[in-house]
């Protein structure tokens, strides 16, 4: 099957080898992936920030971009979610007809990483081989956005070679929320705090997730605390194998 | 309630989320009683909702009823008055807080009551009729525990249904001590009730006005319904001669059955029960059985402005149970009070600004990562991400027209700006990463930047941001 990547900005600019391992991945499955150059970002942040008007231009540009048929795989369940959820709304509120019908068809055409694999392929087991102490973190945009389930465990657990440790209240959100960790600085690191005590009693090696973003918040408080663990994208777990181990 | 909450007054903007939120994050003690009271109660829901094989289907339904109310509003409320009328009620409409509040006033210096006993109700909480009661020389008494808790305390209500979640019972005790009970008085939660029972006990039997809230009204048939824990409602609402209902006009339902839906949707989303003990439904008056005299006070105070709006209109679904707040992981650290109104949590954050006027609450669609926690256990399915995105949408128009002052406005507008044009090209967005790698350099030490300038110090402060690497993923594609 032929898929259309969607990177991300984040994953593009900050996180290149997640991009990487789900190429990687994709094709080791038999897949072909394509890269559609002229991408830029989904403009999640204008959004969720207010900034609607600014926003319009980059759901047009998608829609440009992403234009076809193949379906469009995406490594950020909240990137996902912002083309899946956000642009729709975005749309309705134009009262253009045929801007919400594009929309419909892209939002149809999108999926998160794991819940193509599992819900769409039919994948548990990718062949990966991980010989690590793992938890994993769900995000809050992949659970109660676009409903993933448990698509992502179900492909950790097929990972050879891997302990896999439940994470206490894995649910609660880390705190990042884009803006949110910056206008509301305080309680962020109140929800961060806890979610990075939960993480040290896991002992785990590696704290996995299905997006960078939120990594990236729970990563720049274990780094700052000098805490062995790393953090970890689904993909580049998954991209992982007995020959070459990617993470 | 104490002077530090005076929301609901037009032309005076609440404090800011984050300021208020940050003062009581410093407070242990309180993060310690918010945090255990909110994780028993979750924990309580998730099992009783989880028993209910048709929950979805429940809340489905609760969301229709509410839906079809609303576009027929009008309508319904003129069925309301019509059969609370016939059964020998008086319906009095209230535009605002202090139409309502002067309609109550009248009404019991009207029957020259020196004390009324109050219903728990956060309806009369929003209009603050206990401060206009006390200007007309009318004292108040709060006979819901949790009330009496605050209002002995002088302190403004931090959650819709426990409002004193933020306190323990040390503190009680103490509080009661000082107060109701004498100093023997111990922290058994059996004994702190039964000195809030002696104490209320002589109110119920001797006050005969009595103000409450109602859960629903049944435009059918008249029959008003308040639901609760204590019985201390049941008590005001059959005891006394006179009964003042005030409600807010979103309470209407056309059906009697209706109440099927939300007898099951309410309790196990609020308390955790599967059944509230108490269920109290008056239809007009009866003589010689109960308040011989009944008024219900239809309050709109901004609500058919919420009405109006085609997103926010939701927020009128609400029946509050307050399922949101125990679950959204700001409130359980911040508690109620930085929410500055009387509606505090997730669904605060979106009904103040809206009743207020986004411009004197324009903090709080902020106050939330947006986790939809809320939207999870909302039993009327009321889409609280979306409404918040959508009153954020509103603040940055305001300020685009030059209205409204945001303490971020300028620099953000500037930099939400550039961003949308540079990712509007490839070529801009290529060469804007080839920038930051460049522009970063000044910041990093060993691999990842910790000591932000500016703005980005409040992300800088506690947590590090790795360096941005040398080639991007499409660099690398590009290479392969």
């Amino acid at each position: 099957m032929r898929f259309s990547l969607f990177i991300t900005c984040i994953n593009d600019t900050m996180f290149p080898r997640t991009g990487q391992a789900v190429v990687t991945l994709l094709e080791r499955l038999g897949h072909d992936v394509l890269f559609p150059h002229e991408q830029t970002c989904c403009g999640q942040a204008h959004i969720n920030t207010g900034y609607r008007r600014e926003a319009l231009p980059l759901l047009r540009r998608f829609l440009r971009v992403f234009g076809g048929t193949d379906r469009i795989v995406v490594p950020s369940a909240s990137c996902a979610g912002t083309i899946r959820d956000l642009y729709v709304q975005l749309a309705e509120e134009t009262g253009d007809a045929a801007l919400q019908r594009d929309v419909a068809d892209v939002a149809a055409r999108t999926f998160e990483l794991s819940e193509l694999l599992v819900h769409h392929l039919g994948l548990d087991d990718v062949g990966a081989f991980f010989p690590h102490r793992v938890t994993y973190h769900p995000t809050c945009h992949s659970m109660r956005v676009l409903r993933v389930g448990d698509a992502p465990l179900r492909l950790l657990r097929a990972v050879r070679g891997m302990t896999l440790v439940p994470l206490p209240d894995a649910a609660e959100c880390c705190g990042f929320g884009g803006t949110f960790s910056v206008k509301n600085e305080a309680t962020s690191l109140a929800m961060l705090a806890d979610k990075t005590a939960a993480l040290r009693t896991t002992e785990a090696e590696y704290c996995v997730a299905a997006d960078n973003s939120c990594l990236l918040h729970i990563g720049g408080a274990t780094h700052r605390a000098g805490a062995p663990i790393q953090m970890r994208h689904l993909a580049e777990i998954l991209a992982s194998t007995e020959q070459a181990v990617f993470a | 309630m104490s002077a530090s909450t005076e929301p609901f007054r037009t032309g005076r903007a609440l404090p800011r989320f984050e300021d208020v939120a940050s003062t009581a994050l410093d407070n242990a003690q309180l993060r310690r009683n918010l945090g255990r009271a909110t994780t028993t109660i979750r924990g309580k829901c998730a099992s009783v909702v989880g028993e209910m094989e048709d929950w979805e289907a429940l809340r489905d339904a609760g969301s229709r009823i509410k839906a079809h109310t609303m576009a027929t509003l009008a309508e319904q409320l003129e069925r309301l008055e019509a059969s609370v009328t016939a059964a020998g009620g008086q319906v009095h409409w209230a535009r605002d807080a202090a139409d309502a509040c002067r309609i109550v006033v009248s009404l019991a210096t009207r029957h020259a009551a020196t004390e009324v006993i109050k219903v728990k109700s956060i309806t009369t909480d929003e209009i603050r009729l206990n401060n206009a009661l006390q200007a007309a020389g009318i004292t108040a008494i709060e006979t819901d525990l949790a009330e009496l808790i605050i209002q002995l305390a002088d302190e403004p209500s931090s959650h819709i249904l426990v409002p004193a979640i933020h306190k323990n019972r040390t503190e009680i005790r103490d509080l009661f001590r000082r107060t109701i009970g004498d100093s023997t008085l111990s922290d058994e939660p059996s004994a702190l009730a039964e000195a809030a029972r002696l104490h209320l006990r002589q109110k119920f039997l001797t006050v005969p006005f009595a103000v409450s809230g109602a859960n629903f009204a049944v435009a059918d048939t008249g029959a008003i319904c308040v639901v609760e824990s204590e019985g201390n409602g049941r008590m005001c609402l059959t005891l006394p001669d006179v009964l003042v209902t005030v409600m807010g006009i979103e309470k209407v339902v056309p059906h009697w059955s209706d109440l099927a839906v939300y007898f099951q949707l309410l309790p196990r989303s609020s308390t955790g029960e599967r059944m509230n003990p108490y269920t109290s439904v008056w239809t007009g008056v009866h003589a010689g059985d109960g308040p011989q005299e009944f008024h219900l006070v239809l309050l709109d105070n901004g609500r058919t402005k919420v009405l109006a709006d085609q997103v926010g209109r939701q927020t009128l679904h609400c029946i509050r149970c307050s399922a949101c707040l125990n679950v959204c992981p700001v409130y359980s650290r911040t508690g109620g009070h930085a929410y500055g109104s009387v509606y505090p949590g997730p669904i605060g954050a979106i009904l103040t600004p809206q009743l207020l006027g986004v411009e004197d609450a324009d903090s709080l669609p902020y106050a939330s990562t947006l986790c939809g926690a809320c939207y999870d256990v909302c039993p009327v399915k009321i889409n609280i991400p979306e409404v918040l995105l959508h009153l954020r949408g509103q603040i940055v128009e305001r300020q685009r027209r030059g209205l409204g002052t945001h303490p971020y406005g300028a620099a953000e507008r500037a930099a939400m700006w550039v961003t949308g044009w540079i990712l509007q090209s490839r070529w801009r967005y290529e060469l804007a990463q080839r920038a930051a790698r460049i522009a970063q350099w000044p910041f990093v030490r060993h691999g990842v930047l910790s000591r932000l300038p500016g703005y980005g110090a409040r992300w800088s402060r506690a947590r590090d941001l790795p360096a941005v690497p040398q080639s991007a993923f499409r660099d690398w594609w590009r290479a392969r």
